[in-house]
């Protein structure tokens, strides 16, 4: 039971990092039409921004949740005003080649300076420790890791498909040049959304800094799961894309326990099999 | 169809259509005599076991550009069928004593095989969906590679044997290797050639062109879709189960994504669906990676650059930019 129990947490942690991760790509293509391949890579430099803040300037976890996530929203919004602006008019291919390319060089930059060791980032103080349940022991850290990213998704969810801000969104989404013709700033959208996108991806590589190791690759594997997550559930709707990731960490958690051979492969498995039943996805529109 | 129409006698003036083909035509032609004359006596000049290198990635690249250049499907998963073939034909020269021929033909046979299973699940959907289906997929093929037994784990399949060709001629000194490579090379060069300008091709440009219309015309899109998947992933198993011949291994990094990549940055570098650009683009890329080979890391981050670079100002890549120039120049 113990056992069982444990497997099922760290498929939820999987599972936040799945849904997180896959709510930025969701919203970045329902704007952009770019698959957002840097995303992996973004992920690892908001870990590694934590741990620099941490190690170099001494500001803790707090801080780095607070600063992370801006820095990387400023710099995905380079990234578009400089590179991914030019791509929206061509083929939607090139903007998964570029992004692809962006993530080789920054992976490729830091494997340079960091080799592919893993380094550790300790755990926020308030967060040690855990609580014994009587049928398994629940470290405080995954909990709130696992409470923070639903928290969040959740509000994302909120704000886009029940706020005025979200409605633009989802408006431009539909048709950018209508909504540019009601006076709305469509390109600035653009770059906000794919800031947002990019900044959910730093905040995720907090998150998984004290969990995992700190590592220049600890972003490219994830990111091919993430993909299959988000051919799953389909990049229709923003809650389809949360319940898919949550819901596929907790499926990939019960086969580490049930057959764990499989453990790293049933996400594609999955990924086949609703391909076969239902192209367009769990959540998909055609 | 095309074929006939182009064979048959001209009377009077020939069209202008007619006269591009015709010059396309003859452009490919002397442009394989070239090659071929360059390729033949290249060994005498350049390192063997480089230029082996170079031809079983220019063969990769080249039934890569197959799928993408003229069906229009961007496979972000091909290292699957080149890495799965080298596997099988790594295992069968070392462990069941096949000739290097049969070894070579039971990778493809593997390659073709998975690259029946793969592609009737990923051409359910197009584009952006297609390059991540086919990068999943690939990575499914990567853990099975990494835990299946016979694969050697991290260690790879070491010390394959390059065997007697045929029984008789032996393939272990680099020349006559080299030319065995040579002619598989060839063999795959001229079989795309006759698949992109058969009728099969013709529509497959067609579906590329505009699918909707394809189908209204009669033709079922996903057979040949199918059809085309899985004649490049067979050709891309070729050139990985020589290529474990070759270099006596078979090893993760053929099935790894960054594997993928590459095969992309290669058909991307040299132009996009054109015949002689993955060519060049594997020779460009595997002599930057063996000059940069001492550089660790900075060889991806040199990918990447290129990447980068291609995609935002030379989208038609070497090849593609000097048909360009050349018709530009006929014309002006």
């Amino acid at each position: 039971m113990p056992a069982l129990m444990g497997q099922l947490l760290i498929g939820l942690i999987n599972g936040s990092f799945y849904a997180l991760l896959s709510l930025g790509l969701a919203v970045i293509f329902g704007l952009l039409n770019i698959i957002n391949f840097t995303h992996g890579a973004q992920y690892m430099l908001g870990a590694f921004v934590a741990w620099f803040l941490l190690n170099q300037l001494g500001l803790g976890y707090w801080w780095a949740l607070a600063i992370v996530p801006v820095a990387l929203a400023v710099f995905g919004m380079l990234i578009e005003r400089l590179m991914l602006k030019h791509l929206y008019k061509l083929d939607h291919l090139y903007g998964l080649l570029l992004t692809f390319g962006l993530a080789l060089m920054i992976e490729g930059l830091f494997t340079q300076r960091f080799g592919s060791a893993g380094m550790p980032y300790s755990m926020p103080g308030k967060l040690t420790g855990g609580y014994a349940l009587g049928f398994m022991f629940l470290p405080t850290y995954r909990a709130w890791v696992i409470a923070a990213s639903l928290a969040i998704c959740l509000t994302t969810w909120f704000v886009i498909e029940r706020t005025k801000l979200g409605s633009y969104l989802r408006a431009a989404t539909e048709n950018p040049s209508l909504v540019q013709a009601f006076g709305v700033n469509v390109p600035r959208m653009i770059t906000l959304t794919y800031g947002f996108g990019v900044g959910l991806a730093g905040l995720a590589g907090v998150f998984a800094a004290p969990i995992y190791q700190v590592s220049p690759q600890m972003g490219s594997s994830l990111i091919i799961v993430v993909f299959a997550v988000v051919v799953i559930g389909g990049m229709g709707s923003i809650m389809g894309s949360i319940v898919t990731g949550f819901g596929l960490g907790v499926v990939e958690g019960l086969t580490k326990y049930f057959y764990p051979e499989a453990s790293s492969t049933v996400i594609f498995v999955i990924m086949a099999i609703v391909l076969m039943i239902r192209p367009q996805g769990l959540f998909g529109q055609r | 169809m095309a074929t006939e129409a182009k064979r048959a006698p001209v009377e009077g003036a020939p069209s202008l259509a007619s006269r591009d083909e015709l010059r396309e035509a003859r452009y490919h032609r002397n442009g394989s005599l070239v090659l071929f004359a360059v390729l033949l006596v290249a060994p005498a000049l350049v390192y063997p076991v480089f230029l082996m290198k170079a031809l079983c990635f220019a063969l990769f690249a080249c039934a890569f550009n197959l799928l993408i250049g003229y069906g229009g499907l961007l496979s972000f998963g091909h290292a699957m069928f080149l890495g799965m073939a080298g596997y099988l034909s790594a295992h069968a020269a070392k462990d069941w004593g096949f000739t290097p021929e049969l070894a070579i033909l039971a990778g493809t046979a593997t390659a073709t095989a998975l690259g029946i299973v793969t592609g009737f699940i990923a051409i359910r959907r197009q584009g952006i969906y297609f390059a991540m289906i086919t990068l999943a997929l690939a990575q499914m093929v990567f853990f099975f590679c990494l835990q299946a037994p016979f694969t050697g784990g991290e260690d790879g399949i070491q010390g394959v044997p390059r065997g007697k060709l045929f029984g008789v001629l032996s393939l272990e000194p680099s020349l006559p290797m080299y030319y065995t490579v040579l002619a598989i090379f060839a063999f795959g060069f001229f079989l795309i050639h006759r698949i992109i300008h058969s009728p099969f091709g013709q529509v497959l440009k067609a579906i590329r062109d505009n699918e909707p219309r394809a189908i209204s015309l009669g033709y079922r899109t996903e057979r040949y879709k199918l059809a085309a998947f899985v004649m490049s992933a067979g050709l891309a198993g070729l050139a990985g189960a020589t290529k474990a011949i070759v270099f006596q291994l078979a090893s993760l990094t053929d099935v790894h994504w960054g594997m993928s990549g590459e095969v992309v940055l290669m058909t991307l570098v040299g132009g996009l669906g054109t015949v002689f650009g993955p060519v060049a683009g594997a020779f460009v890329l595997v002599a930057m990676e063996s000059y940069l080979a001492e550089l660790g890391a900075w060889v991806t981050v040199t990918q990447g650059a290129i990447f980068v670079v291609c995609v935002l100002a030379f989208r038609r890549g070497v090849i593609g930019e000097l048909e360009a120039w050349l018709a530009r120049r006929r014309k002006g």
